[in-house]
């Protein structure tokens, strides 16, 4: 029970629960959460038996496309989704890497086209479970640590 | 599906390879056709490079196209601030073709993108340089007759060398076997290893240029060591002179060994080994006329008859 109460219970929408604590504010970015209107209630440094501190996120009446939500496993791959309606938790989800990264992450090479042009970058995920992207246009490679989310909408 | 740009040296297949070689082999056989009468390429050189420029001018003129463009960009629309997507979307209503050289990587793959024409890649700052690998290929098949089971020995600077990462990927279909022979510093990078690993393909690694490495060689790839490209420059001192081919080296190479070279070279091929018939780095770049009229026929879907 207390463990539930940590945060706000939701009616109905979704959950985003077990988000490491240091990833939480990159994942409202990944979300744009910021642009919803939404009852939004963001909760972090929560204590976790597993991981020592998690972050919760509980968004009111939202459900997320696929490809919008599975975003956020650049940052947070092992978060766990709960589906809600009716206070009733009706779907557990994961989130997995999509093949193609497009416009959310910033190629790390200053001479790639993409830093240079008003365009939108494109990773191909050459590694799902390592979180290794490559970049489509100037083929660098670029390892989960060093993934720099872009600012641009 | 033939690719409708050359962007990366991977946008082709082995199939791909070989039909731009058997073209090539007829433009080698005659290179004064009219088969691009009434067209006009562009040639888009937003970063100036003399020696490919004239190349594929030379490959068109001798086709009887024309060439519009240009090789700087102290003239061109990019200083004034124009995106290149609308510099390729302009020239493209304008032309047939495009070839673009540009310092940023990734520049020729976005052109392909968003142009309606086909895109020929002719640099793209480190990046790829495709037609220079369908050249070097092209090169190697006709000295060997075959581009199967060849070893192949490239020296020099193996890890920033553009040539070398393309030539290996383009080879990889023909089952090669290569000796990666360059300084520490400049060592050929573990991401080139693990792509021969992943292909199966035979490599052996020297930090020496022994002979060892030249005897059992069919082709010997030789790249320029550029002091810049040394962060110890005492390293550099000493291999300076060790990473240089002489002619007496060759005394036990193969017979059917042939000596290739990008251009331009700086010292590291001696002057004497270019009487050797087995020097074959200006023929070479004299195929880069065949090659790219083989690439450009291929991409506006020309047919070209023996
Ligand atoms: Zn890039």
């Amino acid at each position: 029970m207390g463990k539930e109460l940590q945060v706000a219970a939701l009616e109905s929408g979704t959950a985003i629960d077990h988000i490491p604590s240091d990833q939480l504010f990159k994942v409202v970015g990944l979300l744009r959460l910021q642009d919803l209107k939404n009852r939004i209630t963001i909760g972090n440094n929560l204590g976790s038996r597993k991981m020592g501190t998690k972050g919760i996120i509980k968004i009111s009446d939202k459900f997320f496309e696929e490809d919008e939500i599975n975003r956020i496993a650049l940052v947070a791959p092992k978060v766990k989704l709960n589906i809600i309606k009716n206070y009733e938790v009706v779907e557990k989800k994961r989130v997995t890497l999509p093949n193609i990264v497009i416009g959310i992450v910033k190629c790390n090479n200053p001479k790639c086209i993409t830093n240079n042009e008003p365009m939108k970058t494109r990773f191909d995920v050459i590694d799902k479970d390592k979180v290794i992207l490559q970049c489509h246009y100037c083929e660098i490679k670029i390892n989960k640590e060093d993934i720099i989310l872009s600012k641009g909408k | 599906m033939k690719p409708k740009s050359l962007v990366n040296i991977d946008d082709y297949d082995k199939d791909d390879i070989m039909r731009i070689i058997d073209t090539a082999c007829k433009f080698k056989k005659n290179p004064n056709r009219q088969l691009l009468k009434g067209k006009v390429c562009a040639a888009l050189f937003f970063e100036p490079s003399t020696r490919t420029r004239l190349s594929f001018e030379t490959a068109i003129s001798r086709l009887e196209g024309r060439i519009v463009g240009f090789s700087d960009t102290a003239t061109s629309s990019a200083t004034k601030g124009e995106s290149l997507k609308d510099t390729i979307m302009m020239v493209s209503n304008y032309t047939d073709l495009i070839i673009m050289r540009h310092h940023l990587e990734g520049s020729a793959r976005y052109a392909s993108e968003v142009s309606p024409i086909p895109i020929i890649n002719a640099g793209d700052g480190s990046n790829q340089h495709p037609t220079q690998t369908m050249l070097d290929i092209f090169s190697i098949y006709e000295t060997q007759k075959t581009l199967q089971n060849l070893t192949i020995t490239i020296v020099g600077d193996l890890k920033y060398g553009r040539a070398v990462h393309s030539l290996i990927e383009g080879l990889s279909h023909f089952e090669p076997t290569f000796n990666f022979v360059a300084p520490e510093e400049l060592k050929i990078p573990e991401k080139h290893k693990v792509f021969c690993d992943k292909k199966s393909i035979k490599y052996r690694e020297f930090t020496e240029f022994s002979l060892e490495s030249i005897n059992d060689t069919d082709i010997l790839y030789m790249t320029r060591v550029q002091r810049e490209r040394f962060t110890d420059l005492m390293e550099y001192e000493k291999v300076k002179n060790i990473y240089i081919l002489k002619n007496d080296m060759l005394k036990n190479s193969r017979d059917n060994l042939k000596i290739l070279h990008p251009l331009p070279r700086v010292k590291e091929i001696s002057q004497d080994v270019d009487e050797n018939p087995k020097a074959y780095y200006f023929e070479q770049a004299r195929n880069g006329i065949y090659a790219r009229q083989a690439v450009i026929c291929d991409l506006l879907g020309i047919e070209v008859n023996s």
